[in-house]
């Protein structure tokens, strides 16, 4: 048994500790002031008068703050528009690429059947490819399917993830077999085991993996970028680097599509964020 | 693209009027993304009926096959004389003899001005000569601080590099268009020229990204000069403030021994093959044609009409800023008209570059730049070769 | 407990969930990735795609040319730069927000987490247009900082030397609260007697860490850096959105170029070498790291 430890540690190593925990919470303190910087001037510039971000020296509060920027985005440059094909896009491949992989995460861990883990491996060799090297073909083959500048051109190659596969996996394989077993000889069929037992089961990571495909969508640049070559059909990141090609001068315009671009994924991720930290967390220790 | 964008839907109320059951929608993409979006929209088959095109473009998407020749309609039009349009910008449009856009504006570079900055620096006019013009341009340096340059090039930029090019007598590529010619004693004097500026300190080694306000610059006096096109008599008139309004001017790019060439720009409207619609779209170009029109449009954005007729309305006849341009349109000329100018035009300001900055000579930027170019034609060789059954 | 279902039942029951995730993979990633390496030993590009009579088969020429062409090499060299450099960064900067996050000392754990990890989360298109006016030579408040130290301004997103570690810059401060969650994780998990023997020992903090800390980390360390890399040798947003791959192409990354040689001059079957070496080097790399682990245990 270990002793029990003093209650009142020796004075100098008292003082010792109190410096070290003062010099901790400064550096910190320090530390939240430059992670949140870029994001605090991001949203003072996009309340100050136009030209008033281009000023030497620097302001770093608006003298006269002003919601005419965003009044812009949403009239004359109707980011409404890329703000509902942003959200349209992100909710419909982070509910439907739930269910994909859910059911294949599922199945490869708890369902025996010939070549699973031979398959699983192929599967799993696929995570080091990386994207890119898709891109040109997959757009040829949307393109034959009439699929360019749509949103199901977007929507689709998004649907199923190795990762998210991955994930999945690694949660369900927790769940006990007798479990399952049980409700199979009770004649439960294979659908209804899935939906009652197993998906209460692997909740905690399916909030994480809508978490994170949520995130991932909303963010996604290069491949929208590459697909829509409409207008109407941009999502939010896509249509923001549009504008600051042509907005390239009006710093507190632009300020104020990135922070109607970043407002939702933060609150997704301020509101959700135990679970999604928890599964970051979870992942590495068992991965 | 650009401005146009913006504002051409307040012109289509008078057409849709005239043309009721016909609607219209605009929709615009920044200079800077629209060559890929279009072509991006035509490999995906979703063209739109009628698009602005750089006029530089027509060739790469007559190679495409996607535009719909247009001379017969334009013969059968009573909207359209040919005739009327200034002829380099209307050769722009024709390849191999086939007309595939409509000049809708043209635009041409010319020089801006601090009219009184140069006349304080001993220069009452803008010069014709490219000697008599860096002359000025080291007076003007003379009486200015370390931050501040006569002239402002943005060095991401490639028509000032083509123009002295084409002033110096350079066709840029040679043998048809199968190889450049940048190395070559034509090209190479307007180089070295254009090298000498930054050299020298009478430009500024800037990017195009960093000018956050050109405007600003401008107003006080850090730029004297800036080459540029129509669009930027608009934003001077908007942007520069009231006391500075009689303080600038433009007038027409030094030649080598006299007035100079400039490029023959603009933008064209073209008609997709893959349109469904093209009775109407093709009445909606011949109505954006129409002289009145033209002249609405300019009003709108600054852009110069293609119609002579057009320049007859007060409004231009009498714009002194116009005058300069006026006369630059009749010494326009076009760039090469291949399909792979715009990977071209975009390595000439890479390359440009480095000499800018030093860390080449101009001849081995140059010579560069033909290895690129060369292998980029590669593929144009091929086809033509095999067309004339080699 | 016995197998209660036949296997055949039981396979069909497996195929109905593995089906669409299969078909969906199978369709719209894997055939594209061999696609690309049919593609790229072609010269398909946009006179092919006008017509797919012009288009030649041409072996390994386009990746001989990709070999002997300048601007690849600067891209890879780029690419290289921004990994070797900013991944290493990136870690150091996790590990050290772990560490101030797992000391005993601390209170408000979870607030500060949350704050950390808050920029990983953003768009990086909106932050990389916010991080291009703070850098901008006159108004930006970086410069106005350096200033107030005595520093002169620098050119930062126009200035060859000082581009690519502007971007740096901003992808750690961006990325390392990601690694952060999984160091704080792998902390956690380092048994608390070892420190206490450590501490009894007399070893002092620096001694602690280097002998206990790092190597009970070490396959986290190994975990991050190899994911890390990779996803930094997948460097593009950035570049496009703050810099076109200049100043003089200095910031112009391996999928950069592959996207304007596929996307923006359609030579397609030449992006697709790109892509693939791409591929090859990611891999590589991949196996060079876990080689280095190996060798050191």
């Amino acid at each position: 048994m270990t002793p029990a430890r003093p209650h009142d540690p020796l004075p100098s190593m008292a003082r010792r500790e109190r410096v070290t925990r003062i010099a901790l919470y400064a550096l910190l303190v320090l530390g939240a002031l430059m992670a949140l910087l870029p994001m605090l001037w991001m949203l003072s510039a996009s309340l100050m008068p136009t030209g008033e971000a281009s000023t030497f020296p620097p302001h770093f509060l608006p003298s006269k703050p002003t919601i005419a920027h965003y009044r812009d985005l949403f009239t004359r440059l109707s980011l409404g528009r890329y703000l509902f094909n942003s959200a349209l896009i992100s909710i419909v491949v982070t509910f439907a690429s739930l269910a994909v992989n859910s059911m294949a995460g599922y199945a490869f861990a708890k369902l025996r059947f010939r070549g699973r883990d031979k398959l699983f491996r192929f599967l799993s060799a696929g995570l080091v490819l990386p994207v890119q090297v898709s891109m040109l073909p997959l757009f040829l083959l949307l393109k034959n399917m009439g699929l360019i500048n749509t949103y199901w051109g977007v929507i689709i190659p998004g649907l199923a993830s190795i990762f998210g596969i991955f994930l999945v996996r690694q949660y369900a394989l927790s769940i006990p077999d007798e479990m399952l077993d049980a409700a199979r000889v009770d004649g439960a069929s294979e659908a209804r085991i899935f939906w009652s037992i197993v998906v209460p089961g692997i909740l905690p990571i399916l909030a994480t993996l809508s978490i994170w495909t949520f995130l991932a969508t909303w963010n996604d640049f290069m491949w929208p970028l590459i697909v829509l070559s409409d207008e109407s059909h941009y999502t939010l990141p896509v249509a923001l680097a549009n504008l600051s090609g042509e907005h390239v001068q009006d710093t507190e315009l632009m300020m104020a599509g990135s922070v109607i671009t970043v407002i939702p994924v933060m609150l997704v991720f301020l509101f959700l964020q135990r679970y999604y930290i928890q599964g970051v967390m979870a992942g590495s220790v068992k991965g | 693209m650009g401005r146009e964008g913006e504002v051409v839907s307040q012109l289509l109320p008078g057409f849709e009027k005239a043309h009721p059951g016909i609607k219209v929608q605009v929709q615009q993409i920044p200079w800077s993304a629209a060559h890929e979006k279009l072509l991006t929209a035509y490999v995906g088959e979703a063209t739109p009926d009628i698009a602005m095109l750089g006029n530089t473009w027509v060739p790469e998407f007559v190679a495409l096959d996607a535009l719909e020749p247009l001379d017969s309609r334009v013969a059968q039009s009573k909207e359209l004389p040919k005739s009327d349009y200034f002829q380099g910008i209307w050769d722009t449009n024709t390849v191999d003899g086939v007309t595939y856009g409509i000049p809708w504006y043209v635009d041409t570079r010319v020089i801006f001005y601090r009219s009184d900055l140069l006349a304080n620096a001993g220069c009452p006019q803008m010069p014709s000569t490219w000697a008599a013009w860096r002359q000025c341009m080291v007076q003007l340096k003379s009486k200015m601080n370390d931050h501040q340059y006569p002239l402002l090039i943005p060095i991401t930029e490639w028509p000032p590099i083509v123009i002295l090019g084409l002033q110096a007598g350079s066709p840029i590529l040679r043998d048809d268009g199968r190889f450049g010619g940048f190395s070559q004693p034509q090209f190479m004097k307007g180089f070295d020229f254009y090298v000498s500026l930054f050299r020298d300190g009478l430009a500024p080694p800037f990017a195009g990204t960093e000018i956050s306000n050109l405007y600003q610059e401008f107003e006080r006096g850090n730029i004297a000069m800036y080459i540029s096109g129509p669009w930027q008599i608009g934003e001077f008139t908007n942007r520069l403030p009231k006391n500075l309004q009689d303080k600038w001017m433009t007038a027409t790019l030094p030649g080598v021994d006299g007035p100079g060439v400039s490029l023959a720009g603009g933008a064209s409207l073209s008609l997709f093959r893959g349109s469904k619609h093209k009775t109407e779209a093709w009445q909606l170009m011949e109505y954006l044609s129409r002289p009145d029109v033209q002249v609405e449009f300019h009003k709108l954005t600054g852009d110069l009409p293609a119609r002579r007729t057009a320049w007859n309305d007060p409004l231009l006849a009498n714009n002194k800023y116009m005058k300069a341009f006026r006369d630059q349109l009749e010494r326009a000329v076009p760039t090469p008209k291949v399909p792979e100018w715009e990977q071209i035009a975009t390595k000439v300001f890479e390359h440009g570059e480095r000499a800018v900055r030093g860390r080449q000579t101009p001849q081995q930027a140059m010579q560069a730049l033909d290895r690129d170019v060369d292998v980029i034609l590669d593929k144009r060789r091929f086809l033509m070769d095999r067309k004339a059954g080699k | 407990m016995s197998k209660l279902k036949i296997p055949s039942e039981a396979n069909t029951a497996a195929w109905f969930f593995l089906t669409p995730a299969l078909v969906l993979i199978g369709v719209f990633f894997f055939l594209p990735v061999a696609a690309s390496l049919l593609l790229s030993v072609t010269d398909f590009d946009l006179y092919g795609i006008a017509n797919p009579g012009n288009t030649r088969f041409v072996g390994f020429e386009n990746y001989s040319r990709l070999l002997r062409t300048p601007d690849f090499w600067q891209a890879l060299k780029n690419t290289f730069y921004f990994a070797v450099v900013g991944g290493p960064l990136t870690i150091a900067v996790s590990l050290g927000a772990a560490l101030l996050l797992s000391s005993k000392l601390v209170r408000f754990k979870s607030f500060f987490r949350t704050i950390y990890f808050t920029p990983f989360v953003t768009t990086l298109v909106a932050v990389a247009i916010v991080w291009k006016y703070l850098y901008h030579t006159r108004y930006g408040l970086f410069n106005y900082a350096l200033g107030a130290i005595g520093i002169g301004p620098i050119d930062w997103l126009g200035d060859p030397h000082w581009a690519m570690p502007a971007i740096i810059l901003m992808a750690v401060w961006k990325s390392f609260g990601y690694n952060m969650l999984i160091f704080i994780a792998g902390l956690q998990a380092i048994p608390e007697d070892l420190y206490d023997a450590a501490e009894i020992d007399g070893a002092s903090a620096w001694r602690r860490f280097f002998s206990i800390t790092l190597p009970m980390l070490a396959p986290t360390l190994v975990f991050v850096s190899v994911i890390t890399m990779i996803g930094y040798f997948q460097l593009f947003a950035e570049p496009y959105v703050m810099t076109q791959g200049g100043p003089l192409r200095s910031t112009t990354s391996v999928v950069l170029l592959m996207y304007e040689e596929g996307f923006r001059w359609w030579r397609m079957g030449y992006a697709a070498a790109i892509a693939f070496v791409l591929f090859i080097v990611i891999l590589l790399a991949t196996l060079v790291q876990f080689r280095l682990q190996k060798e050191r245990t």
